[in-house]
């Protein structure tokens, strides 16, 4: 069985994905998720400008990858700045410190 | 032969930025893997939006990275994640499965007709929703980056002071 260019790089991105998920799942620090996040979007990117090469409407992959894009830059940003703040008063970014705060 | 070469050195810098201890190195990886998948978007024929991944996702996202890991500063990580290895992997394995279920009957589908209008009209005429939805979250990143410096200016000279 031959896969085709397409399909080897939708495995690519799946794998992209499933490395941007572990990491959300298995990291402590709260910045490392916030990068764990990006690897996530990245590959949901790429599958949308796939998409869209794929039916050949890739300018209307192109318009949705920019709304991604920007949404993902402002989540990064407001993520980035709790850390930040999370760090200053409370003085640690380990989410399990953070989880055991509540009680 | 050249997008899957991109592809695999893309995934081998988000590795890494989700494996390496330091945060820096981490930003730095992940620097790495938006220019890798610019790239890519570039050769799958998306050049307006590559150009943007590339200044916005390796540049701008990378110094914010960098700057908010300076005032936070570098924190010795625990060993261990939220979840034992084990689960996580499971479960990653498990979306995967979903996923590829969910997108893979769809591979064959093609529409009738490309849409072959500029990217510019696309994004001006039949998206202006979508515009307008970007630049409200422009206006809350710049609040966040608002956020970020509030918390430079308190780590300060004038907050030990106030602290003394």
């Amino acid at each position: 069985m031959t896969l085709s260019m397409p399909s080897i790089l939708l495995v690519g991105i799946f794998s992209l994905f499933g490395v941007g998920l572990y990491g959300l799942l298995a990291v402590r620090n709260l910045i490392k998720v916030i990068v764990a996040l990006q690897v996530v979007v990245k590959a949901v990117l790429l599958a949308l400008v796939l998409a869209g090469n794929l039916r050949g409407q890739v300018p209307l992959a192109q318009s949705l990858g920019l709304t991604v894009l920007v949404a993902d830059t402002v989540v990064a940003v407001i993520g980035l700045a709790l850390a930040v703040q999370v760090r200053r008063c409370l003085g640690t970014l380990d989410l399990h410190a953070l989880a055991s705060l509540r009680r | 032969m050249v997008q899957i070469v991109i592809l695999a050195g893309a995934i081998l810098c988000a590795a890494q930025a989700v494996r390496s201890k330091r945060l820096l190195v981490s930003a730095l990886w992940l620097a790495g893997t938006s220019a890798l998948v610019a790239w890519l978007i570039y050769l799958l024929g998306a050049p307006e939006l590559a150009v943007i991944e590339l200044s916005v996702g390796a540049g701008l996202v990378t110094v914010l990275f960098v700057f908010a890991i300076h005032i936070a500063g570098e924190e010795p990580q625990a060993l261990g994640g939220k979840l034992p290895r084990p689960a996580a992997w499971g479960l990653t394995g498990l979306s995967l499965i979903l996923l590829m279920m969910l997108i893979l009957p769809g591979m064959g589908v093609r529409t009738s007709i490309p849409i072959l209008l500029p990217f510019a009209e696309v994004l001006w005429q039949q998206r202006g929703v979508d515009v307008l939805l970007q630049v409200a979250l422009i206006f809350s990143g710049i609040l966040g980056i608002l956020g970020l410096l509030a918390g430079s200016e308190r780590s300060g000279p004038d907050a030990e002071k106030e602290v003394s």
